[in-house]
Formats: C-alpha cells, structure tokens, sequence
C-alpha cells in the first residue's frame, strides 16, 4: 500500500527554497486578521517528494504507457515537440496583462489557432477562450440564446438532443437556461428523421448532434438534418468530440452546422494530462460572431497583431484568454500536420477503428452492422444472458493486459455497451495485440467466467467499494 | 508531410485487405460526396524542424520581462524545481480522467492529496477535483447557491474584472440575477451591503480576500451581516495570501474558491490555471466536477476512486450539478507538489516576503514626488497609487527598461503587486527609473 503525503511527512523537515529572511508580518497586517488555524501542509524533504510521486506515476496509466482505446476520448498519442514549445519562456513566462507590442508572438498564436480552426470547421470565426469540451458547448448555446434575444425570437427555449448524446449536451442546455427535449435514435444512432420533425417547432433554439455519432456512424442524412431545424427556424450546434474521424476531410460548416465547439486534446493531440487541462475552442459563422466571448486576436494592416471585442460580445467565459498552452500545442500540431497530414489522420484513425471492429466481430456483437468511422460499439447483452460476463467484467479483465478499457455503458441505448476507439496512433501490431487479448478474454467468459468477475487480479489494487465510497464519503484525509 | 501514423504502407494494404476494401476512400461511403473535401485549406504538413523554427519565432516576439510588478489575477511566484520535474511525468501527463480506478490509483491519490491540501488551506470540509480558473470557480459557486426563491447574487464591486465579467456571462445562462456591491474607500461598503440585502433577500453574497486592489477585507464583519440575512457567504481567497490570513473556514464561509494559479503555474499569457472549490458539509454534494472518495478494494485494501457522481452529467444529464467534466488535473497536481514542497513554513514565507516586498515598494514610490497610496487600510501584496504622470506613459518608459509595471487602471491609478521574486535589488531599481521617468 502507498503511503499518503500526509503520512511521509516529518515536523521540521523541509527544502530551502527561498531566503530565510526574517518577516514581522503584523507590522503590516492587523493580528485579528491573521490566519489562528494551524497550516497543516506536509513537511517533507525533496527527496521525499520525489519518491512519492515516482512510486503514484507507477500506479499511473497513460498513452505512453500504453494501449488507451477509450471511446469518445481520442487517446492518441502527444508529440513531444507540442511539449517543449508550450514550455517555451517565451510563452510561459509572459503575464496575460503585459502592453501588446509585447504580446505580438502570443497574438499571432491565437490569431493563426483561430484562423486554421475556422478553415478546418468550416466556420467564419473562432474564439479560444473555453477551457473544455463542457464549456464550448455553453458557451456555444449562449451564442445562440444572445442571437434569438436579438431577433426577439425569446419564445426559442428549446435545445434538441438525441438520446445517444453525451451527457455533457443536455447538461450544458441547462446551464445556458434552455430546457431539454430528448429525441430517439435509430439503431445505428442514427437520428430518426419522423421523430425529428415532429419534434422541431417555434419554440426550437438549436439542435445539438455530434457527427459521427456516439455509435461511430457518420449520420448519412446530415443534410436533411440540418435542413429540417433550420427551416423551423432553430440553429444546428455541433459537439465537436468525435471530430477526429473527418478532420481535414469533412467539415461541420458543410454539414450544415452554425456553431461548433472542438476538443483540442482529442482531435489536435494535446495530452488530457489526467483529467486536464483541455481547451474547447468555438467557431461559428459569420451571423453569431459578432456574440463570441472575447477577446480574440486578430492580424491588423501591417503585420501586427492586436484585440478585437466582438460588438455583441456575449462576455467572458473564463479569465483572460482561455488555456493559452493548450493552444500553443495545438497549433503546433497543425503546422506538423498540415492540410494533408490531418486527412491522413482521419483516414489512418478510421482505418484503425475498422481493422480492431473486424477481427472482434466474429466474436463480440456490434450494435450495429457495416463500416463505423473512428469508433465502434460492441453490445455484450448476449454474452451478458449466455455466461453472466458484463461489459464491466471484460473491461476489468482488459486491465489485467496491461491496456486501457474501453469507454463502459455509454452510449445509453447500447447495453452493456463497450466503446472502442483506437485512433490513428496505434500500429497493425498494437491492435492484433489487443485483439487476442479481447478474443482470449471472449472464450474465458464462457470457459471460467468467474475469474472474470473477480478480475482485475493483476494491478495494484482490485475492484473498488463504489457504492460505499458514495454512501460514506471520506474526501480528505482524516475524514 | 508530417504527422505521427505507426502505420506503414504494407500494414496499411493489408489492413484494407482484411476488411475486403481496395482503398482507404471507401471506409468514407457514408458520407455525402458533396461534402467530401480534397483538403482544407491550410499550409501542408511540414518537419519538426520547421515546425519547432516557426513556434519559435513567434515566443520570439513576445518579451520575457526580468522584473515583473504586476499581479491584477495572475501572479509570478517562484517556482521549486521539483514541481516541474513531477507534473512533466509521462504517466500524469498523458492520461486521461481516471474512470478506471485499478489502474489510476496513482492520480486518484494525487487528486485525494490536492483535495485535503486545499481543504487545510481554505479550513472548509470538502473540496473538488478543480475547474478551469478562479473566475469559473466564482460562477459554478454562485450557481451551488441557486435559490428560485432569492434568484439573485450579490458580488463585491472589488473582486477582479475577470470574476465578475465570469460570473456575468454564466448568470446571463442561468437567468439569475447578479448585482454589484458597492465600495467606500477600495472597501466593500458594509452600510451599503446591509441594505442591498434588506432590499431583497439574496441567494449569495461573493467576497474577494485580499480584494483586486490589494486590501484586506473585514471578512469577519462581513460574513456577519450576510448571515444576519440567511444570505452564503462565498468567499474567493488568494492561496499564497491564505497562508497567512483568516480562513474562509474560520471566518464561517459556505463556499471558498479561488485562482490557484500562484501554487506554482507559470504566468502562460493566462492559462492553463486552476479553480479551487471547496465547501462546508451542508454544501458538499452541491460541487461542481469530479471528487475523488477514499474507499477499500476486494482484498481490503485503501483505494481511491471518484465519488458522487450521481452529482454530474453523465448520470443526470440535465439535471446535473454542472456541464463540467475536463478540469485542470494537472494545474491541481501543480498546485500539490507546490504545496508539498513548500510545506507550511515554506508557504508562510512565499506570503510574508510577498507582504513585505510589497509595503517596501509601496513606501519606496510614496517616497517619490506625485506619488501617493490611493487607500490607506491594510493592505496585502498590491496597491494602488495615484501617478504623477499617465500610467500608459509611465508603463512604456519602465518597458524599455525591461521592467513590466504596474497596472494602468483605467481611472489614472496604478495597481502594483511585488512578490517574493521581487528581491530588494529590484525593487531599487525600478525606484531609480521611476525616479528617472517621472523627473
């Protein structure tokens, strides 16, 4: 068992970082306003500290470590170039408040980051101030919700979502005051064209649909989607996730779409660093720019580089101007890259997805038949009823090959769903590695299903007491 | 053209091949021919070389300054070697939200230690993952407080720009309404207060500990009148400046967040940063965002795992607490191994040397012809002077002299910060250009 920090520390023990010059602090602030509570840190050598999160990197797993094909997440790989100019001084070290003819070098990053992401989406303007995916799509739906206000089409209260969406759509319409109307899917998530016209009507502000859908199906009737909420006057949001498919070769804007948000660490390669930092960047044509959250960089006469406040300008989403770093690794990857490098990706991305699909297929049940884009969902009801496996059983059982799960139970029409998405970074060896093993872990479920219940058996640590952990909930130390 | 395909052309024929196809275009049947683009139009591809020479020209343009005396939201401490020694570590690097615990133990600990670290630091129970910066942190509290019966927030007149341009947008969203308290002297008019919660009863009341302009806040008489008016208290704290001053825990606030940024992030033209939430028991389940829980595995042992996720989206889809799901894990993790290494005495004395750098500065500049302190009550490491000279000029001239200013406030004020990075050799120096420029 790993210790906690709390418990490897040491009274008195400490690192010399900065001089010890003696400070009378109450000659300057009042003693009633000073801190009583004893600051209960821990005290620790460097040493110490380095051995402690050496030893939580091991009982880590990242895309370095390893096979990562986490549906809807874009596991690919982070090129370390990305890395080092983001550490660059001459952007870490620049305050977000300097005079601009300081600032001309991070100008120009966000002026090209928002100019090549306009061409690849298809969009007139960019803004990339929203930290996340979540936040590019509220702050896409306040662009919308600004733009009915200034119709004075304020009856428009209503966010379409389908019912394989993530969960972060109808989430984010709630945050922006719009409410909910959930429409079906087909089988192969497909949005039902019947149920989408019964459903569109004046109060319609937008319809949220991500393309390729949750399924990994490029929705073939995209044109008549878009068409029928636009000729019901409502706005069509893209949710920009699974973008990875169709980047340099599709782009929303054609599909018909008004706003997008994008996931700089899925589609652009920067590392998801745990949990985060993202960035969800916002495009959107040129009738909802002048609502963008601001500011935005913009190239002026001459060369240089300056702010534009849009002259609706919906606000601020977030401090400043977004997580500069991320984009500064973004668009390192898209001078990399470039316009044929991204459709290769797509393509390579895709193929991938259908070479793991096929060698599984003979096996597993798909939840739907034929090609899938960059991601596909396996179904393990049947298996399920046969041998009493889950998908969480084989998911745990994965764990024990030294690879990450698949994205589990989403997306919700699909039971006992695993979502697999390999991306373009992985070779033909990584994928027929990984497809023995699902294989293998298919014929034990119906061999010895029970050391899959009982899986994981290999990592640090087996299957976890959720349900206690929510029930009695212990969230710092000492709880 | 450049990229980073594994694949090579053979594997790729035989991949098509397994799959009964001849070319890779095929895989793309579904998608409407009109729509199929040859490319986008944006440069091609290029080498590392040529890649890294352009990204670098442009940090190129941008000047690092050596002597820095601004803060206004985002602040140069220094920053200990080891942090960026263990947040560059691959494993947290490249991973993603840690939904398999078994093999996540590693950041589900590291968010476990930054949890409790920010619980002691802020004195409040509970604390979450992170979101994306202190602005945000202020807005996703604000709607914790959500009261269809008292629809409104009430936010200091003197919290940063940014938090209340934030919190703005998001009640723009939300339709709650969001009112200003106003100041006396830099100060949160408490007179003034009172009768804005008489007037109409409030959800929440947002306080910011030490205010934008520097001074310190009589939090304590605060946070009694809004409890007078079952009103919460939220208060957004400086974390360096927390290890000196009263808690929020301590002062008897619901809600504490803040801009964790000075817990070892660089400046990085303003982002990544990090919102600390944390909040008393009766508003734990209320959080935003991921929670990392202590439990025990099969075997019994201690795990960690995330917790209360009937609380997000995922599971209540529009009835979630929050949208929220990308945090900043990494600026947490940052945030952490800071705190680790400066331990409580090391953070003490980031704050104290801040203290009084700042009161030096402050004197020093006083000291010269036209310059005078706009507020006299206590203040922590910013300031505001008024300036013989425009501040726009006065700026400009320090720049040459590779010293980043003040803030020109747009009120003919300068609003100064001076860190521990400021050491007393700096501080003579802007004194003397200053002195230089202002003759």
């Amino acid at each position: 068992m790993t210790m906690l920090i709390f418990e490897r520390s040491g009274q008195g023990r400490r690192l010399s970082l900065l001089p010890e010059t003696p400070v009378d602090v109450e000659q300057y602030i009042p003693g009633e306003c000073l801190r009583r509570q004893d600051l209960d840190l821990p005290q620790l050598s460097e040493n110490d500290i380095s051995r402690h999160y050496t030893e939580l990197a091991k009982r880590s797993h990242g895309v370095n470590d390893g096979f990562y094909p986490l549906g809807s997440c874009t596991m690919k790989y982070n090129p370390k170039l990305n890395e080092e100019m983001a550490a660059s001084a001459g952007f870490c070290d620049i305050h977000p408040l300097q005079p601009l003819d300081t600032v001309q070098g991070c100008l120009q990053v966000m002026a090209d980051a928002q100019k090549y992401l306009a061409e690849i989406t298809g969009m007139d303007a960019v803004s990339l101030q929203p930290g996340a995916g979540a936040h590019g799509e509220f702050t896409g739906l306040l662009l919308i919700k600004a733009y009915l206000r200034s119709l004075g089409q304020d009856g428009r209260t209503k966010i379409i979502v389908p019912d394989s969406a993530h969960g972060t759509n109808p989430a984010s319409a709630a945050m922006a005051g719009f409410s909910v109307i959930n429409v079906p899917s087909d089988p192969q998530g497909d949005v039902d064209l019947a149920a989408l016209k019964e459903a569109v009507g004046e109060d319609t502000a937008a319809l949220m649909l991500t393309n390729p859908n949750t399924l990994g199906r490029f929705d073939k009737n995209i044109l008549q989607i878009t068409q029928i909420v636009h000729a019901a006057g409502g706005l069509c949001y893209y949710d920009g996730a699974n973008l990875n498919a169709v980047v340099g070769l599709v782009r929303p804007g054609d599909m018909g779409f008004d706003v997008v948000h994008l996931n700089l660490h899925k589609t652009f390669s920067t590392p998801h660093g745990g949990g985060g930092p993202g960035s969800g960047p916002v495009g959107c044509k040129s009738f909802l720019a002048p609502f963008l959250p601001g500011p935005l960089a913009a190239e002026e006469p001459g060369g240089s580089y300056g702010w534009h406040l849009p002259v609706q300008c919906i606000g601020a989403v977030k401090a400043f101007y977004g997580n500069f770093l991320v984009a500064v690794k973004a668009l390192s990857y898209i001078l990399t890259l470039g316009a044929d490098g991204l459709a290769a990706a797509a393509t390579q991305a895709v193929l991938n997805a259908n070479y793991l699909m096929k060698q599984l297929s003979g096996s597993y049940d798909m939840a739907c038949d034929g090609l899938c884009m960059h991601e596909f969902v396996m179904s393990l009801e049947k298996l399920k009823q046969e041998t009493g496996v889950s998908a969480m059983d084989v998911a745990k059982a994965i764990l024990d090959c030294h690879m990450y799960p698949p994205t589990m139970y989403f997306p919700l029409i699909v039971h006992e769903a695993l979502m697999v998405e390999p991306t373009e970074t992985e070779s033909k060896e990584t994928l027929d590695q990984a497809a023995q093993a699902y294989l293998e872990i298919y014929r034990r479920a119906f061999s010895d299903p029970e050391s899959l219940h009982n899986a994981p058996c290999g990592t640090v640590i087996g299957r976890v007491d959720e349900v206690g952990a929510a029930r009695n909930p212990r969230l710092k130390y000492g709880d | 053209m450049g990229g980073y395909l594994p694949v090579d052309p053979a594997s790729q024929r035989q991949m098509l091949a397994a799959l009964g196809l001849s070319s890779a275009e095929e895989l793309f049947a579904d998608v409407p021919r009109e729509m199929l683009m040859k490319q986008v139009d944006i440069p091609q591809g290029q080498s590392e070389m040529e890649t890294e020479k352009a990204m670098r020209q442009m940090a190129g343009k941008n000047k690092v300054f050596a002597s820095v005396f601004r803060g206004a939201g985002a602040y140069r401490h220094y920053i200990p070697a080891i942090v960026k020694n263990v947040t560059a570590k691959e494993e947290f690097v490249t991973a993603y939200t840690p939904y398999q615990a078994e093999i996540s133990q590693g950041i589900l600990q590291a968010i476990y230690e930054y949890q409790t670290m920010i619980c002691r630091l802020t004195g409040m129970d509970a604390a979450n993952a992170s979101v994306y910066d202190g602005a945000t942190a202020a807005a996703e509290a604000l709607a914790m407080c959500w009261d269809k019966k008292k629809p409104l927030a009430i936010v200091a007149a003197s919290a940063p720009p940014q938090v209340i341009q934030v919190c703005q947008t998001y009640c723009f969203g939300s339709g709650m309404e969001l009112a200003i308290a106003p100041l006396r002297n830099g100060l949160v008019d408490k007179k003034a207060l009172r009768q804005l919660l008489q007037d109409r009863p409030a959800a929440c009341f947002y306080l910011q500990q030490p205010n934008y302009f520097g001074l310190i806040e009589d939090a304590a008489g605060i946070a009694e009148i809004v409890r007078e008016h079952k009103t919460k208290l939220i208060m957004g704290v400086n974390p360096v400046a927390a290890a000196l001053l009263q808690t929020p825990g301590e002062i008897g606030a619901d809600i504490a967040v803040g801009e964790g940024q000075p817990l070892g992030m660089p400046l990085s033209f303003g982002g990544p940063y990090l919102g600390f939430m944390a909040a008393n028991k009766a508003m734990m389940r209320k959080l935003p965002g991921r929670i990392v829980g202590e439990t025990t595995d099969n075997r019994g042992n201690r795990a960690f795992v995330l917790t209360l996720q009937a609380r997000e989206q995922h599971i209540r889809r529009e009835k979630a607490s929050s949208n929220i799901c990308s945090n900043q894990a990494l600026c947490a993790l940052t945030a952490s191994v800071y705190m680790a290494a400066m331990g409580p005495a090391g953070l003490r004395q980031a704050a104290s040397l801040s203290v009084a750098a700042a009161h030096r500065l402050a004197e020093g500049l006083c000291a010269i012809p036209g310059f005078s302190l706009r507020y006299k009550s206590p203040f922590f490491h910013e300031f505001v002077t008024e300036c013989p000279v425009t501040p726009a000029y006065l700026e400009e001239r320090l720049a040459e002299r590779g010293i980043l200013s003040g803030l020109p406030l747009e009120d003919g004020g300068m609003l100064w910060c001076a860190t521990e990075m400021n050491d007393q050799a700096q501080i003579d120096a802007l004194l003397q250009a200053v002195r230089e420029v202002t003759v």
